[in-house]
């Protein structure tokens, strides 16, 4: 396999085409841009399209339209761009149409700055939009994963008919690592439900509006059933050093990295930690956090994210009191150093 | 029946009433009805005689089945009239052979 | 005449009975008696059929009155979001070309949410008909004021009646919309009365045709009564759009570039997968086609730390790249981050590159193990940063004063002088690239020289950033033997 030397950004985009992404929709906006100029680049190179929108509102709805021919289609963006959106994400989340969505989260709230955040994981993993819907949501945390988890990303959002986001944030987006890329995807699933401009298609139906009470609690409740079977099948994790381990730490994206960095020093001190990635926000491990925290040898849990703590909501709901739990956040577009890691962690067992 | 050129066959369950058709008809040949349907309009309906089959009334209604206007009754067979007459009951489409 | 022709009924793309529609009614529509929806309805279906495109049709309903328009037609059926329909269609149509794409949209939808989504629509003359029912209120949250409202007409949001100096005037949509270059035809008709209708039959079979010839963009904008939001009869409705509503909105045709326009060939390009690699600059991108072919050091233990930074333009950015792609061909760890946004096109630019035999943490440099400086504003920001015992290589010709720092090595490199001197300055980045590779030592010399090449694929600059790279080397071997000496 070809290793090359490529931004996250980048990555995306080569991933989706491997992945039999055809269609692409987006408005620029930074950090998330690259997407967008690489898209247009390659996508015709490939038979596909790409079309520079009007607005973020214009292009998650030409996602909705593509979605409906039942074509593999992408949009990507970064936070403000991803606010503007939550309209025609509930809506392709209310007719089950597979998409795949990036968010380069940038830091907020409003205009903010462009600086990387982690600020969006409420929007993202709880909604955002209006309704009873889940989005799947992988996190990566490195350029390989940005390609690897946006090809996953298509074949969940298929196979569920539910739209997948890659969450990604400004680093991840920007910086160059090696990527190595696979042989594209070659066999797709049948989309019978789809839209195909044929007679055996015709009656087919792309809608989200169901004035029945009755009828739209139903469709609400088949929703949350694949919601629970996705809980049951897609969860995705890392775990890194964790056998032994008294404190748990956790993160996800970029600030996983310094946190395995903080890991390996820690440990070289004698000090008992290692580290839960979640790689799946949506399905969010929690059974692994559960049998974890089930361990008399775990003490507590120390949450790290660049926002206010909002992961640090799930895994409080999940631990449900069962083990204490620390916080250490970075807002703004600032990023936790390893060395400022390793303090916390520190200052934290002392006041044990 | 009335061996007129033309013919309107109006479903009456599905008029509203809205008179466009009385209105739009050139030679005055549709009527509301004193007849109340289950939607509770009186629905438009065809005298029986007069019918040019110009088509004015089925352009100048707003429901997609409510008319059925035959340009050439006069050239159909008894068992087509009833055919088509049957079909247009059961709401399906005249069948033209 | 045809058989056909001699009965007028129920097109074929309408269902038989409207079984989606719920409350156990499926014979007629949810359309108040005398509302024009039904009329435009049936002349649509009646040109899907008679145009063969039945199957191929992909009908967008909107948000308002027309939002259950799936109810009726028997075709492939899109419900969008308020006024989105054209952006929907949009993605439609590009997805699947080989399709009739109708966007059937209200007043409020088309021309206040969705005055964006239309506008840039038609401007791009998407494949797609869009049909405009203007009845200048909005029916289906009962009865407030559209972009469409005529001055002084009553909604339940302009009790006293329409105030252009509160309300802005009616919007014209038709006009807007033929001003734009790519669509192909644009008309305004009215359904009031026989006339009419038959106008608006004409122009609905005309905008649709259009589009099944593959000529582009169409737009009929139809004025409809709305009876039950204006308060009025169906009768009285007609004579409202005959004498109000048809004096402001003049019906008529605004653009017919038809016929002038080609019709758009839908070429499908088709990509055998296993040319992917090559057409997504995988393969080519990709320097482990050196693997084994240039023997490299073996991967030493260490954590290297690189800021480079300089204005735009000195290519800060590709010297970063080029010895990340460099040190990841010596089987190191990378990762390679710019500076980006407001703070490149502030005239600086610098990048962090950091090597190691280990996995990269965070790929933010904040306190450089090197310091690479190609401008004063960059030394200034960066020279209290870099880590003690640290090394700072800074460009003397553009420098011209020395750091201060006495915890660090420090070189001076004029190398903006010494690429002028063979030839460009633009290959001073190259300079420092051997400069770089002198002090530091880890990177072998023959690879680096067959891999910059491969890395910056610029013909006219291969020479001459191989001899800046040597010149830079020369140099601090030179600046080495005198500090021995």
């Amino acid at each position: 396999m070809s290793k090359v030397l490529i931004k996250g950004n980048e990555a995306v985009v080569r991933g989706a085409i491997l992945a039999g992404c055809r269609n692409y929709f987006g408005y620029p906006i930074t950090p998330a841009s690259e997407i967008a100029e690489t898209a247009a680049l390659y996508f015709p190179r490939v038979g596909g399209g790409f079309l520079q929108a009007e607005s973020e509102i214009g292009a998650i709805n030409m996602v909705y339209g593509a979605a409906a021919a039942g074509v593999r289609v992408m949009t990507a963006s970064s936070s403000p761009g991803i606010s503007l959106k939550m309209e025609g994400i509930s809506y392709i989340a209310g007719a089950e149409l597979p998409c795949v969505i990036i968010d380069i989260m940038r830091g907020g709230p409003g205009l903010g700055n462009i600086a990387p955040e982690q600020g969006d994981y409420n929007q993202i993993v709880k909604g955002g939009g209006h309704g009873n819907y889940k989005l799947i949501v992988l996190a990566p945390n490195s350029a390989q994963e940005m390609s690897d988890l946006t090809m996953l990303a298509f074949e969940l959002a298929d196979k569920y008919r539910n739209p997948a986001v890659v969450l990604a944030d400004g680093y991840i987006g920007q910086m160059m690592e090696p990527v190595k890329f696979p042989q594209p995807v070659t066999s797709f699933p049948e989309k019978d439900w789809a839209l195909k401009a044929t007679r055996e298609t015709r009656d087919n139906l792309v809608t989200s509006i169901d004035l029945d009470p009755d009828l739209l609690e139903k469709h609400n409740e088949k929703l949350q059933k694949k919601y629970a079977i996705i809980e049951e099948n897609e969860v995705r994790f890392e775990e890194y050093r964790l056998d032994d381990a008294e404190i748990i730490l956790m993160a996800f994206g970029i600030v996983s990295r310094l946190v395995q960095g903080a890991v390996d020093e820690l440990r070289a001190l004698g000090i008992k930690v290692g580290m839960l990635r979640p790689i799946t926000l949506f399905p969010f491990p929690k059974k692994q956090i559960q049998e974890y925290a089930a361990k008399s040898s775990v003490k507590y849990f120390h949450i790290f994210e660049m926002n206010n703590g909002q992961m640090l909501d799930d895994v409080r709901l999940v631990l449900n009191g069962s083990k204490p739990v620390k916080f250490y956040g970075r807002m703004g577009g600032n990023v936790h150093s390893v060395k400022e890691i390793i303090e916390q962690v520190m200052k934290e067992m002392r006041e044990l | 029946m009335a061996n007129t050129k033309g013919y309107v066959i109006v479903r009456e369950e599905e008029c509203k009433g809205c008179e466009l058709c009385v209105e739009a008809c050139p030679v005055d040949v549709l009527i509301m009805s004193p007849r109340l349907n289950k939607m509770g309009y009186h629905p438009s309906s065809y005298t029986g005689e007069g019918c040019t089959g110009c088509g004015i009334c089925f352009y100048a209604c707003p429901e997609p089945g409510a008319l059925t206007v035959f340009k050439r009754w006069d050239l159909m067979e008894e068992n087509e009239r009833k055919e088509a007459i049957l079909a247009i009951e059961n709401g399906q489409r005249v069948k033209v052979s | 005449m045809s058989v056909s022709s001699k009965i007028l009924q129920k097109s074929e793309s309408f269902y038989n009975a409207y079984e989606r529609k719920q409350g156990g009614d499926p014979i007629s529509t949810h359309y108040c008696p005398g509302c024009g929806h039904g009329i435009v309805h049936k002349l649509i279906a009646e040109a899907l059929d008679d145009f063969g495109v039945q199957d191929k049709g992909i009908l967008i309903s909107p948000v308002g009155c027309s939002v259950f328009a799936y109810y009726y037609f028997d075709v492939g059926n899109i419900q969008a979001a308020h006024g989105r329909a054209p952006a929907v269609g949009t993605g439609y149509s590009r997805a699947n070309p080989d399709s009739i794409v109708i966007c059937y949209q209200g007043d409020g939808d088309l021309a206040a949410i969705g005055a964006n989504e239309i506008i840039q629509a038609a401007n791009r003359g998407e494949k797609m008909t869009v049909i405009f029912v203007n009845n200048a209120i909005y029916g289906m949250t009962g009865g407030q004021m559209a972009p469409t409202t005529l001055i002084a007409q009553r909604t339940t949001t302009t009790p006293l009646g329409r105030n252009a100096e509160n309300e802005g005037y009616p919007l014209r949509m038709s006009e807007i919309i033929s001003t734009l270059e790519a669509p192909v035809y644009v008309a305004r008709t009215k359904i009031s009365d026989t006339k009419s209708i038959n106008a608006t039959r004409k122009a609905i079979r005309k905008a649709i045709k259009a589009q099944v010839d593959g000529r582009g963009f169409s737009f009929v904008e139809i004025l409809s009564a709305c009876p039950t939001g204006w308060k009025m009869s169906p009768r009285e409705s007609e004579v409202w759009i005959e004498e109000i509503m048809a004096k402001y909105f003049n019906p008529g045709i605004y653009k017919d570039t038809i016929d002038t326009r080609q019709p758009k060939i839908q070429q499908k390009l088709i990509v055998d997968p296993k040319d992917y690699h090559e057409l997504l600059d995988i393969s080519t991108a990709s320097l482990s086609s050196l693997e084994g072919v240039l023997p490299v050091p073996p991967v030493q233990e260490m954590i290297e730390e690189i800021k480079i930074a300089g204005f735009g333009g000195q290519g800060v950015l590709s010297l970063g790249y080029v010895m990340a792609n460099i040190a990841m061909g010596h089987n190191y760890e990378v990762s390679w981050l710019p500076s980006y946004g407001p703070e490149m096109r502030g005239g600086t630019a610098n990048c962090s590159v950091k090597v190691s035999h280990k996995r990269i943490g965070a790929p933010v440099v904040a306190h450089p193990t090197t310091l690479i400086a190609l401008n004063k504003p960059s030394m200034a920001k960066f020279e209290n940063e870099i880590t003690s015992n640290g090394i700072i290589i800074y460009d003397n010709s553009l420098i011209d004063t020395a750091p201060q720092r006495k915890d660090v090595q420090v070189y001076a490199v004029p190398a903006t002088e010494l690429a002028d001197k063979i030839g460009s300055t633009k290959s001073a980045n190259m300079v420092m690239l051997g400069a770089y590779a002198a002090l530091r030592g880890y990177l072998d010399t023959a690879y680096i020289e067959w891999a910059i090449p491969q890395i910056i694929k610029k013909k006219k600059l291969q020479e001459l950033n191989i001899q800046a790279f040597k010149t830079g080397m020369e140099h601090i071997k030179e600046l080495l033997k005198k500090c021995v000496n």
